[in-house]
């Protein structure tokens, strides 16, 4: 059968094409264009190739923040996915906690991310901060201000509290949809607890934690505000996250050039990451291709 | 296989009940046999399922008892009564294949592996699932996956009663006859008790030996196939059962006579009976039409010609009344009814009055 065609509906996606390219084209088009050249201000521009690429992808600097980046999304995601399981599993199904629970929940989540950052910074401090000052009578040297270790468990903790109510609050919509019948007839089959999980809950909920666990990595990935305000990228480098550096290139020093070129690999890493994980996650468990079928 | 004994049963959701209203399901008092086929029917919110929650352990009777073959299980958990359920919505184990999904429950109650494997193939076998059993039963279709969820139950030989909760409502129809036929089979094969809720009569019907007839939270009858055809014990029944139902005319009875309006009908025996709320019931297949004077004067709506036979819908007294016609059969001219007269059933209250009454 032969689909009407018509261009005219062309039109009808215009405004969508307009709203993308001044919000997402246009911008990035810039950022390119600053990439492959050198400027000295004055509006002049100077070709220079993919020198910028090589600055980056030769410098220690970028990968070692390379490097924050993944240790620090694979440990908040080791915690919060697990974490958030565990929590919506013992979250009520009905009554009147149901609201409480998902109010507290949702809590965090709506805390601007520097008032977060602020909240940690003060909260740590062995002076005025409950948690410094308590840890500090207990006769433990914390400050996370000038000893790493305490840096990267405080920015830990600090996501972890601010996030995992988002893995939460997205499981626990997944487990709510599992119709009654179907623990119904795990109780009649003698399931264990631990079945139960492995059989109905987690296989049921694999769509919302694929992306829990996307949007968890993203935005870990991308962190920028709360380590700045808390830390400010310190003690050393130790907590510069590859945005931190970004912005301390492009504003702090005025490196369009270099800082055009890291934010594109930038981009393109998380881009390509996220295409990984959501193709394995997406595959796992799923019917592979029966030869039987076929023949 | 067991025997169900339901002592004096009743539920309420409302933890104090008060009135009579306030039960989910009124007192019922009754034994099934073991190895009997058994379908609840009624319509939504009759109290069905509650009955079968109650049985299946999924739910505890705020009143009275329940036995398998005599012991007391009323406080058992589902696992421990050792039943079978099938539900409404196919269950399955989504990430297992169909050989795993029916060893599951045998894996959960440590059966030997070589007896697993053996009773899973004898299954599979009877099930027709063959050429499906190392797939995931993910992709399977709703009557494969609900095959799935009986043989789940099925592969656990000792099981004291399989229980069905409308097992059919998301089967294709052409399957529907299929997957019941195979119900049938399995049952006159393995000899299970079973236990079917239903608000589909023709499934009721031709699956049960003995259909238990609910409306609102109340047992209202048990009887074979013609027994419910026959002699509905309450006007609801015969309003269920048949299509069309049962005609019933509110009326009074006087000695051997029931008088409808100004409408005098003959009855076979003499009633006793001085309340106000009496019904005659009448199938519409015992209604015939005729021309003769004699019989009861009747204004004709509609004649609804449905393949094999014809429905006359007629007026009576402001009451209105079906009347079956065989095919063939055709409507006379300036037509009146007869009712058979040892067929005409007399209610006071909605339940019958038998003999004596």
């Amino acid at each position: 059968m032969d689909k009407p065609y018509n261009n005219k509906a062309w039109f009808l996606v215009v405004p969508v094409f307009a709203l993308v390219a001044l919000s997402a084209i246009i911008p990035i088009m810039t950022v390119v264009n600053y990439s492959f050249q050198d400027t000295f201000g004055n509006n002049q521009f100077f070709w220079a190739g993919t020198e910028w690429f090589q600055d980056v992808l030769s410098s220690d600097r970028f990968w070692d923040a390379l490097g924050r980046n993944f240790m620090f999304s694979v440990i908040i995601l080791a915690i919060e996915i697990p974490l958030g399981i565990g929590i919506a599993l013992t979250m009520p199904k009905k009554g009147i906690w149901v609201p409480v629970c998902l109010v507290t929940m949702a809590l965090p989540l709506l805390i601007p991310w520097n008032v977060v950052g602020t909240i940690w910074q003060i909260f740590g401090r062995a002076d005025i901060g409950l948690l410094g000052y308590s840890l500090d009578q207990l006769g433990v040297n914390y400050n996370y201000a000038s000893n790493i270790f305490d840096a990267w468990a405080t920015i830990i903790l600090m996501d972890v509290w601010h996030w995992t109510s988002l893995v939460v609050l997205l499981c626990y919509a997944g487990l709510v949809s599992i119709p009654e019948a179907y623990y119904q007839a795990a109780k009649i089959d003698g399931a264990s607890k631990w079945s139960v999980f492995r059989y109905i809950q987690l296989p049921k909920i694999r769509g919302v934690l694929i992306i829990a666990f996307l949007l968890r990595f993203m935005d870990s990935f991308m962190i920028y505000t709360e380590p700045f305000v808390l830390t400010g990228g310190g003690p050393g480098n130790s907590t510069t996250f590859m945005s931190i550096d970004l912005v301390k290139q492009a504003i702090g020093q005025f490196d369009l050039g270099p800082a055009a070129a890291m934010s594109l690999v930038y981009q393109l890493i998380v881009l390509s990451v996220c295409y990984v994980f959501f193709t394995v996650m997406s595959n796992v468990g799923v019917d592979k291709p029966d030869a039987r079928v076929e023949d | 296989m067991a025997s169900i004994t339901l002592d004096r049963l009743a539920h309420s959701y409302d933890p104090n009940p008060k009135t009579d209203a306030d039960f989910a399901l009124k007192e019922i008092d009754y034994e099934w046999e073991d190895g009997g086929a058994y379908a609840l029917l009624g319509p939504s919110g009759c109290g069905k399922t509650t009955l079968l929650n109650i049985i299946s352990g999924l739910l505890v009777p705020s009143k009275g008892h329940i036995k398998f073959d005599g012991k007391d299980v009323t406080h058992l958990q589902p696992e421990e009564r050792n039943i079978a359920q099938v539900f409404q919505f196919p269950v399955i184990y989504d990430t297992m294949t169909v050989r795993q999904n029916l060893a599951f429950p045998l894996i959960n109650r440590r059966v030997p592996q070589d007896e697993i494997t053996k009773r899973v193939a004898d299954m599979i076998e009877v099930l027709d699932l063959a050429d499906k059993a190392d797939r995931k039963a993910r992709g399977l279709t709703a009557d494969e996956k609900q095959k799935i969820s009986l043989g789940r139950g099925l592969v656990r030989y000792d099981v004291n009663a399989i229980l069905f909760d409308e097992p059919l409502t998301v089967i294709d129809p052409h399957m529907k006859w299929q997957l019941r036929t195979k119900l049938k089979d399995l049952h006159r094969q393995l000899g299970h008790t079973m236990i079917y809720v239903t608000h589909d009569q023709t499934e009721a019907l031709t699956f049960a030996d003995k259909v238990v007839v609910m409306y609102e939270g109340e047992v209202v009858q048990i009887g074979t196939p013609e027994e419910l055809f026959d002699e509905p014990a309450h006007t609801f029944v015969g309003y269920f059962i048949g299509s069309p139902g049962m005609n019933v005319l509110p009326c009074q009875i006087n000695g051997k006579t029931a008088e409808i309006g100004t409408t005098k009908i003959e009855l076979a025996r003499e009633y006793n009976i001085s309340g106000s709320n009496i019904e005659l019931g009448i199938r519409p297949e015992f209604v015939s039409l005729s021309s003769d004077r004699a019989g009861i004067p009747v204004q004709i709506d509609a004649v609804e010609n449905i393949g094999r036979f014809k429905i006359v819908r007629a007026n009576l007294e402001g009451h209105s009344i079906n009347a079956v016609l065989k095919e063939g059969e055709s409507v006379p001219a300036d037509p009146t009814f007869r009712f058979a007269t040892d067929r005409i059933n007399v209610y006071e209250n909605s339940h019958l009055v038998r003999a004596g009454g």
